[in-house]
């Protein structure tokens, strides 16, 4: 019996309406320090893209070639300029939409495409399994930053076709995660219940089944995030990503990558803030995974 | 007489394909029910009885399972030949299921006024305001105390015996109800909810004139709720007829056993152990031509190895099949 409940059934009368399972996840998760740290740091990224224009005391892409490699808390600059002038902080504040939009997407097109083909082929077995398992086996062979790499070259190195190659990439741990928890849960009796109450296959699988497999998947979807971010900055580095002037972070950790001995905090800030988003998915979906693990609840 | 019968199976065979062979879990098996009467059907773990309902609901895992031939006639019409979309929309209408296990019947992330609700949609079409008012008056049926409150619970929140009740509920919520199957309905509950829940189940039947597949291993719930009982054992029908035939004089040495192992049985009111059956069911993959229960049996002859007995019948509709029906005089 969590406490909460106690708590929540012993002082308020008022509050006894049964609460949602997901409102009492985030309650447990609530008392859990290092996820709130990380979500905290996610809305602070979130708070500086959705309001970059505002924030950011500069245009990201304003060169100046008098104020070239201006080293940090040279005011009004305050990180400093890279080395065509450009004010560090806003190409920072400016790409973390990138970052962010990124992070998402890749994750979203791995989470939908991942997750339904791993509902499908759990539910339904037979061929569709049979081969969707396959590829997703041979897919799993290759290392995968290379995988990714293939992709992106057949697609064209662009900032949309890394975020697809890197969804892709992705994808069979999704599926795999998924078709476990299916196989799992629809052996449960509450399945063969809804079935004699006249159910179909469709409202089953996603009416019934789906939700209750969520859990595995949101921990995953909340580290992945985290790690696209990073994938991406990876191929913005290879020069595969974003091109430049795009104020990406590893775009800006590359192109300054000469000057690193001279001019750090040209490379430092950028790696900082990739550093920092994916230190706060990780934290949050370790936190959500703490929370979700019936074995670490009650 | 046979229109009175609301279903009515005939020969019903059940294979199961498994890697070590073909296992027959229900074999050449009769059984029918009137319209408003309760039929036990009684038997240890593994008997068939658990497949019998699989099959009239058309729900035997398949594979492995496969159902080889029989009719289940439901108000006349063959179950059997119909088309998944046709039997989709029976189950739960014409008829419904309670099962063993209250704690996990439940979907967990849903909260129990939408499942009930979800009935009401699916079957009146109704929509969502208006089913969970249904669902409200449907926990109130069942007797749930403060259902306005508790249609916002989810499963987890409610003890086993509400579970069952919300169940019965969403069983009950069919627009046509005419048979309900219920799987030991109340086998992982405790005796003083157990009782509850029979009751429930009893005044319910009465007031809407359905029909009740009760399926069980305890004779004290066959005593208390049925009006007929069919013995199965390894997957074949041993003895079949009116509650007190039964009860007063069981003929076939398993439903005997049944009843010696009974603890309220008049023999034991003065102390003394608990008889029990010895030996277990038989692997259905070995099972010959002959009588099941022959391994176990302390009357069994030879010929009891070699042929499955005829039925020999005792009078109204008492029927049993045993080679020695009536010659065995039972300690």
């Amino acid at each position: 019996m969590n406490p909460i409940k106690i708590f929540k059934a012993g002082n308020d009368a008022e509050n006894n309406a049964a609460e949602s399972i997901w409102y009492e996840n985030w309650l447990l998760l609530k008392k859990n320090r290092s996820a709130m740290f990380g979500l905290y740091i996610i809305i602070f990224f979130v708070f500086l893209a959705v309001f970059a224009p505002v924030v950011a005391p500069f245009d990201p892409y304003l060169q100046n070639i008098d104020l070239r490699k201006m080293t940090y808390f040279s005011w009004p600059y305050i990180l400093g300029t890279d080395d065509f002038g450009r004010d560090i902080l806003s190409r920072i504040i400016y790409g973390s939409r990138i970052s962010l939009v990124i992070g998402f997407f890749a994750v979203s097109i791995s989470l939908v495409f991942g997750s339904l083909i791993g509902l499908i082929s759990g539910f339904y077995g037979g061929w569709f399994d049979r081969i969707s398992m396959r590829v997703i086996d041979i897919m799993l062979a290759f290392p995968y930053i290379l995988l990714t790499i293939v992709i992106v070259a057949l697609l064209g190195p662009t900032l949309l076709n890394a975020m697809i190659a890197i969804g892709i990439a992705r994808l069979p741990q999704y599926t795999r995660i998924m078709r476990a928890s299916v196989l799992a849960e629809k052996e449960a009796e509450y399945v063969e219940a809804e079935r004699s109450l006249g159910v179909g296959n469709m409202e089953l699988m996603f009416m019934s089944i789906l939700p209750n497999c969520l859990a595995p998947i949101i921990v995953q979807a909340t580290l992945g995030v985290g790690s696209a971010i990073i994938e991406s900055a990876a191929l913005s580095f290879l020069g595969l990503g974003a091109q430049p002037p795009t104020p990406e972070w590893g775009l800006m950790i590359a192109s300054a990558r000469e000057f690193v001995s001279n001019a750090w905090w040209i490379v430092t800030f950028p790696g900082i803030a990739i550093v920092l988003v994916v230190l706060g998915f990780n934290l949050l979906g370790d936190g959500i995974r703490d929370v979700l693990d019936p074995r670490l609840k009650d | 007489m046979d229109n009175n019968r609301f279903l009515d199976i005939k020969g019903l065979n059940v294979s199961f394909y498994t890697q070590k062979g073909v296992v027959p879990a229900v074999r050449e098996l009769d059984l029918w029910i009137n319209k408003g009467e309760t039929l036990a059907l009684v038997g240890e773990s593994g008997c068939g009885k658990s497949v019998t309902a699989s099959a009239i609901m058309r729900l035997v895992p398949s594979p492995p399972g496969k159902i080889e031939s029989g009719e289940i006639l439901l108000d006349g019409k063959d179950l059997l030949r119909l088309t998944e979309k046709e039997m989709q929309e029976i189950r739960g209408d014409r008829i419904s299921m309670i099962f063993q296990e209250p704690m996990t019947s439940l979907n967990p992330v849903f909260r129990i006024g939408e499942q009930i609700a979800e009935v009401f949609i699916t079957h009146y079409n109704m929509d969502k305001k208006g089913a969970l008012a249904k669902a409200v008056e449907m926990l109130d049926m069942v007797k749930i105390p403060a259902p306005e409150k508790r249609v916002r619970d989810y499963p987890h929140q409610l003890s086993g015996g509400m579970r069952q009740r919300v169940m019965i509920a969403m069983a009950l919520s069919s627009p046509n109800p005419g048979l309900m199957i219920a799987d030991e309905p109340t086998t992982a509950l405790d005796v003083t909810i157990q009782a509850q829940i029979l009751d429930l189940m009893r005044e319910l039947q009465k007031s809407i004139q359905m029909s009740l597949l009760l399926i069980t291993h305890d004779m004290g719930v066959v005593a208390e709720m049925a009006n007929r009982v069919a013995v199965m054992y390894a997957g074949r029908k041993v003895e079949a007829g009116d509650v007190y035939d039964i009860f007063e004089n069981p003929m076939h040495p398993y439903t005997v056993g049944l009843l010696n192992s009974m603890p309220s049985n008049e023999k034991y009111r003065h102390a003394g152990r608990l008889e029990a059956i010895e030996g277990n069911v038989p692997n259905l993959l070995e099972i010959g031509s002959g009588c099941p229960f022959e391994s176990r049996c302390r009357y069994a002859e030879p010929l009891c190895r070699e042929k499955f007995p005829d039925v020999k019948e005792a009078g109204n509709g008492h029927s049993v099949w045993c080679h020695f029906a009536g010659d065995i005089k039972f300690i």
